[in-house]
């Protein structure tokens, strides 16, 4: 592994891999939908879709949607054998209720707290949230898959979050293109970096402290045609 | 017993200006176009309208603001492939917005319907769609207050319906339906089928009669996806 960084889906196969078999899961919109592609062999996890379906695939071919049958993005997905449907109440007690085992969301910052900001980047023009705030409360771990810094190279791992806040001391892991951090009693604690990142190259591209708590292993993924 | 009505225009004829009205659908997906267009055929004013989204291209929803029929909106995600139409009269000031975490929309018109006039949510706690709500603290966390939502009458698209209004819902297209025909004082809802009592097995019902009060059927009713790719507008 000599890359610089991981690609998003690197960044989407290393969240993948931590998925157990049997597990229920809601992929935040966007990126976080690619995790999906990246399931493990032998392992089955279940995917929950927030307007109500357990259980669904892949998008059908063009020209073969059923508009009634879509995510939360909107787009045209498939049936499994043993979905179900639910209405929009049902969908957020699985939510709430602690009934997922993993939600996994993009963010725009992180801080060392598990506050999340993903939902808006300041008050102009229309606000939209979704089920941004409902994802954060209630599954039983709750995953930020991200860049390691912003487009113009500042930090997403910070030590409190500048942006409206989505939720307060929610998120529990982190899987960045550099590295992969817990959030643990309020600190950054790194797990896995890239064999050719320094710590201290890491650190300088982190806004907060990264602890070290046991051994950090090698963030190691495959090539993955983009 | 008979809650069948021959037309959408009769269907929506009980509906006057300053209205509250629940619109079924998340997305397209399970939109009641027929129904919303009937509407914007009668022509209101000053609506206030609860939906998860704000309506998509020219057609439905979106064609509803368009007409200028809303004056205000409550919904979760005002965004869409094309979102043109809200977009401009909101910042233009033109038309409010009340935005609400989505699961705390669902449950607030659940809570409508079943008669319970506030609940506590860990959604929002500590967030800028907190501010001003009540919060408490239960079991060591902390939660916000939020009230029922209500409304005079919900749009609502269903598959099959009887006469006594018991409903079901195809795929996805359920969403909101159960939750907005229990959360109205006059839920009307289109229905692609339209069967006796008896024609849908009890134990397939998936909204009860007691929820709704009028039945109008459209067989083979719009997608709005399938509009808004024909590049459809409304009227």
């Amino acid at each position: 592994m000599t890359a610089e960084k991981l690609s998003n889906a690197q960044i989407a196969w290393r969240a993948a891999q931590d998925i157990v078999d049997g597990a229920y899961v809601n992929l935040g919109i966007g990126f976080p939908e690619m995790v999906a592609q990246y399931q493990p062999p032998g392992r089955q996890a279940i995917f929950h879709t927030e307007n109500g379906i357990l259980d669904f695939g892949p998008a059908p071919k063009p020209g073969a949607e059923d508009w009634d049958l879509i995510n939360a993005g909107k787009k045209a997905v498939t049936l499994k054998p043993g979905s179900a449907f639910f209405d929009h109440a049902t969908s957020f007690a699985m939510v709430r209720g602690g009934h997922l085992d993993v939600a996994i969301l993009g963010a725009y910052q992180v801080a060392q707290s598990g506050d999340l900001a993903n939902w808006s980047t300041g008050p102009k023009g229309v606000p939209a949230v979704g089920g941004a705030m409902d994802l954060v409360h209630g599954a039983k771990r709750v995953a930020v898959i991200t860049e390691h810094v912003t487009k113009d190279g500042k930090p997403k791992l910070v030590e409190r979050c500048t942006l409206p806040l989505t939720g307060v001391g929610c998120v529990t892991r982190v899987y960045t293109s550099l590295a992969v951090i817990d959030i643990d009693g309020g600190k950054f604690v790194l797990r896995e970096k890239l064999a050719n990142m320094t710590l201290d190259a890491l650190q300088a591209l982190t806004g907060a402290k990264l602890h070290i708590d046991g051994a950090v292993g090698e963030l190691k993924v495959p090539s993955l045609a983009a | 017993m008979n809650k069948t009505i021959a037309s959408l225009a009769d269907a929506v004829s009980v509906i006057g200006d300053g209205a509250s009205v629940m619109i079924g659908g998340f997305g397209g997906s399970g939109s009641p176009i027929e129904l919303i267009h009937a509407l914007i055929d009668k022509g209101v004013k000053g609506l206030t309208v609860v939906n998860n989204n704000a309506g998509n291209g020219h057609v439905g929803l979106a064609a509803l603001i368009e007409a200028g029929c809303v004056a205000k909106l409550i919904c979760s995600f005002p965004r869409s492939a094309d979102p043109v139409v809200f977009t401009e009269r909101y910042l233009a000031g033109k038309i409010e917005l009340e935005l609400v975490p989505q699961g705390t929309l669902a449950e607030r018109i659940r809570a409508g319907g079943a008669g319970i006039p506030a609940f506590y949510t860990p959604t929002s706690y500590g967030t800028d769609l907190a501010k001003g709500k009540p919060v408490a603290e239960f079991d060591g966390r902390s939660y916000v207050q939020e009230r029922w939502l209500k409304a005079d009458f919900a749009l609502v698209k269903a598959e099959i319906g009887d006469t006594h209004g018991n409903l079901t819902y195809r795929a996805a297209a359920r969403n909101f339906g159960p939750l907005m025909c229990m959360a109205s004082s006059t839920a009307i809802v289109q229905v692609s089928k339209l069967v006796e009592p008896g024609g849908i097995a009890p134990e397939s019902v998936i909204t009860p009669g007691i929820f709704v009060q009028k039945v109008v059927e459209v067989p083979n009713p719009a997608q709005e996806e399938d509009l808004n790719r024909a590049g459809a507008r409304y009227p």
